[in-house]
């Protein structure tokens, strides 16, 4: 029964942090927030395929 | 029989066909959203960029989060924090959540400065702003029913600012329990409910254009949704492709 339990306990860890005077980020959220920043850039200047010949 | 009095299946009634709230309901419905925007072959040709793909990227996230709930709910906890398949689909659970609110950030971000709410799009941006915030609450609910000391010390956390707001008694982090039912099936729907609302008024108002898009675009004139003229002929809809 308490095996399940156990076994999420394992996967808990402290995650790594970064932090500039006063602010903290955790790595996984800023992580997040860089890919949506690359992701927003990207479809402004990326072309999209086939775009041309439909046009 | 005559051939307005009993208007058959799939064909649209007249006018004054609708002597009935089921009749005039129709009417509107279909005034609002014929079958040809409902369900659309072609789109304006500013529709094909990157900037107008992360709103059906969130909604195929949301599919597989569904989809992946169904199979962590009926199998429960004990499947998925157990069985090597178990936590393989509890983490697509989990990154098709990340996906969703990565690909819906960037879709608002987009829309924002696109000015998206043109148009008399108002109702479709406030669905948008809608369905992001009950979102945000169901994700709140999954990271609870995680069962370990990380939702435990975010259950906690949040129990203090849910009691002074004076919603801890109905909605009560502490109970594992009630958060699961708020999870699976309350949440769930009003996402749902939200987002096909805010697809169908999508489908009512068109996509919203670029901000370079002149007024007088052909384009625009098509799919203004204002607009009273007929649907055009196929000789103008070649014509601005």
């Amino acid at each position: 029964m308490t095996g399940w339990l156990v076994a999420s306990l394992g996967t808990v860890g402290d995650g790594t942090y970064f932090g500039w005077d006063g602010f903290t980020i955790q790595s996984g959220n800023l992580i997040v927030i860089v890919v949506m920043i690359i992701l927003f850039v990207l479809a402004l200047v990326l072309p999209f395929p086939g775009g041309k010949r439909r046009k | 029989m005559s051939a307005h009095a009993t208007p058959r299946p799939g064909i649209p009634a007249d006018e004054t066909d609708a002597h009935t709230w089921t009749g005039r309901a129709r009417q509107w419905l279909l005034k609002k959203l014929p079958p040809d925007k409902l369900l659309p072959e072609d789109q304006p040709s500013y529709v094909a960029s990157w900037a107008y793909v992360f709103g059906m990227g969130a909604i195929a996230s949301l599919l597989w989060i569904i989809i992946s709930g169904i199979v962590l709910g009926l199998n429960g906890p004990q499947w998925y924090h157990v069985s090597s398949l178990g936590s393989f689909v509890n983490s697509t659970h989990l990154w098709s959540v990340e996906l969703f609110f990565i690909f819906m950030v960037v879709h608002l971000w987009l829309k924002f400065w696109m000015a998206a709410w043109r148009g008399g799009r108002v109702l479709t941006w406030i669905t948008g702003v809608l369905s992001f915030v009950v979102s945000i609450v169901a994700a709140f609910t999954g990271y609870l029913l995680q069962t370990n000391f990380d939702s435990q010390w975010i259950a906690f956390e949040a129990k203090d600012a849910l009691n002074a707001v004076g919603v801890g008694a109905w909605f009560n982090v502490a109970n594992v329990g009630q958060l699961f039912a708020w999870h699976i099936t309350l949440l769930p729907l009003a996402v749902g409910a939200v987002v096909v609302l805010h697809v169908l008024l999508v489908r009512v108002h068109g996509v919203a254009p670029p901000l370079e898009a002149a007024e007088s675009d052909a384009q625009l004139l098509h799919h203004r949704p204002e607009s009273t003229q007929s649907p055009e002929s196929t000789e103008s809809r070649d014509a601005v492709r």
